[in-house]
């Protein structure tokens, strides 16, 4: 006898749920099990023996003025370094934090400004009507167009290199943000006025959460740019900071705090880019679990 | 009924329903998208009376979804007038009507809010429309899913669900504003077979309860005799109403109706009228409108 079958009397199995310890050696034994950790071991290695060759096996003419790895490693890691810069000099941790600072009051602001602003132009034509083309007039002009602008502008060393990173990552903070609010699928404002929604309560519920992805992707790329034209703009105008360090470290002919320097603002650089790229996914457990499911 | 809930009985359960009479009278929808005029609804008019469980056939393209846009409020017409019960919907001085929460839309693919999760996506409504505080509102999101055997599921995202279970959650978030229609796009069309003899099930099983007015658009013929009560043929474009079918089989349905005597001959007259405008569309050849 076939039975209409409520769909309150499914049954579904109660699915069991790994603690979180399970779950963490078991990933980490799976890790361990596939190629990957090893390959980028010896990747790294790779890499770093063919820039030991250049450098200081085989002192190929074009290298001889750049210090090889050892070099450097043992400059960075040595409490009395040379030429005045390794991991045990105050100097080293001043430039980095104050490299920081203009970063972090840069991405704020840039952040702070070009959210909002993207939201709108993503979600009134009208707003983006008015504004769009002045943003993309100004987007293309190269940052270190600006720099005299911003000396002239500003005083003192702070301000015109904030104001440079600023303006960088606000672009790139303000174009994906509206990207993401006009990406998002049109069934979902029908179903929110379908569901009663003011406009208010459009712009919060499914604007907003919806546009979060491309935002946090706008914002990774974002704090890049942020380092790249700080950098840029410290070279041209600062008294502290990695990429002062850089110049006048190539100014007083001293090559290895350079390369150190270099190394330092990648590993800051990515530094940044993971946090901001967590706290994407926690304020997106919808949109982290959805891709843990396709196994990403 | 095993389960004595309040909350999914509002339409007259225990008599003739009384909400949901859905009229449309001459209504006409002329697209431009290029300058060229094409007519998508010409003349159309249907009564659909309060609880009709009303299904509509036609070709692709043929203004289906055209109809549902206008009742819904999502597009304009260009003549005629839509009511709901005494409400004028849309009309002459009113091409498009104001959205609104007595009639909820289940779309093709499935409009669940992916950020939320399926209990905040059924209490959303409730909460934006000022009828329960958003605790209350969960709280009752809570209770509705567990109705409909998604207690479970409550704290999930829609990605992390099936697509059948999201849109049973779908309908559920529909049914807590207590709508007077329900419009539903095709909403099984991506489905399998055995996953869609389960919602089919689901969905009588909701309806019986209910007795909320179902608009339902569909293509297939069999879906459409097994689930409504009456099924409304539409002509190839421009859109007009070809053919009523009453489909008198009593309720409650099941899966044995499908090779019943009754069943089968219904389908067939059905698909005699569907057949012959699915060969004008064809032989147009034109492309679909959205």
């Amino acid at each position: 006898m076939h039975q209409v079958v409520s769909p309150g009397e499914f049954q579904v199995a109660p699915r069991a749920t790994p603690n979180r310890l399970a779950r963490a050696w078991y990933l980490l034994t799976k890790t361990a099990r596939s190629p990957t950790p090893y390959l980028m071991a010896f990747g790294i290695l790779l890499w770093v023996f063919v820039y030991w060759l250049l450098c200081e096996g085989l002192k190929l003419p074009r290298f001889v003025k750049i210090p090889g790895p050892i070099t450097v490693l043992s400059e960075w890691l040595s409490p009395h370094p040379q030429q005045g810069i390794s991991i045990f000099t105050p100097e080293y941790y001043e430039h980095i934090y104050v490299s920081c600072r203009r970063i972090f009051i840069a991405f704020c602001i840039a952040t702070s400004i070009g959210v909002p602003l993207g939201l709108v132009m993503g979600w009134s034509r009208t707003f983006r009507d008015y504004t769009f083309p002045i943003l993309e007039t100004l987007r293309p002009i190269p940052i270190l167009a600006w720099v005299p602008l911003a000396i002239l502008m500003f005083s003192g060393y702070e301000t015109p290199v904030i104001f440079l990173a600023t303006l960088a990552s606000l672009y790139v903070t303000t174009l994906n943000t509206m990207l993401g609010v006009q990406s998002i699928d049109e069934v979902y404002f029908r179903a929110a006025g379908c569901l009663g929604s003011s406009r208010w309560d459009v712009f919060r519920h499914v604007v907003v959460p919806g546009a979060l992805p491309f935002i946090f992707t706008g914002l990774q790329i974002s704090i890049g740019v942020a380092w790249f034209s700080l950098v840029a703009a410290e070279m041209v105008s600062g008294d502290f900071g990695l990429g002062y360090l850089i110049l006048s470290s190539y100014m007083n002919s001293v090559t290895v705090p350079m390369v150190i320097a270099m190394l330092t603002l990648g590993f800051v650089g990515w530094f940044t880019s993971a946090m901001v790229r967590f706290v994407g996914n926690r304020l997106m457990q919808w949109h982290a679990r959805a891709l843990a499911l396709q196994g990403r | 009924m095993k389960r004595a809930d309040a909350s999914l009985e509002f339409n007259g359960s225990s008599g003739m329903p009384t909400r949901g009479a859905l009229t449309i009278r001459d209504l006409v929808k002329i697209y431009d998208p290029e300058g060229v005029n094409i007519m998508a609804v010409d003349h159309c008019s249907m009564q659909i009376t309060p609880g009709e469980f009303c299904m509509i056939v036609g070709p692709s393209g043929c203004g289906k979804t055209t109809l549902l846009n206008a009742i819904a409020g999502f597009h304009s017409i260009t003549s005629g007038e839509i009511f709901l019960d005494d409400k004028l919907l849309c009309g002459p001085d009113k091409p498009i009507a104001a959205q609104g929460a007595d009639r909820i839309v289940v779309f093709q693919n499935g409009a669940l809010f992916p950020w939320k999760t399926l209990a905040e996506n059924v209490a959303y409504g409730p909460m934006v429309q000022g009828v329960l505080s958003k605790r209350n509102a969960l709280a009752k999101a809570h209770e509705m899913l567990a109705e409909a055997g998604l207690g479970e599921f409550g704290g999930k995202y829609p990605g992390e669900v099936s697509s059948g279970m999201a849109r049973r959650a779908e309908i559920v978030r529909a049914l807590i504003n207590r709508p007077k229609v329900l419009l539903l796009d095709e909403p099984y069309r991506a489905m399998d077979g055995l996953t869609k003899s389960i919602m089919h099930e689901a969905l009588l099983e909701i309806y019986d309860r209910t007795k909320v007015t179902i608009f339902f658009i569909t293509h297939d013929l069999e879906e459409a005799i097994f689930l409504g009560d009456r099924v409304y043929v539409l002509t190839t474009r421009p859109c007009r109403l070809k053919k009523v079918v009453n489909v008198d089989i009593p309720r409650p349905r099941n899966y044995e109706v499908l090779s019943s005597e009754p069943f089968r001959l219904l389908v067939e007259e059905t698909r005699d009228a569907v057949h012959e405008e699915a060969i004008k569309a064809f032989q147009l050849g034109e492309r679909e409108l959205a």
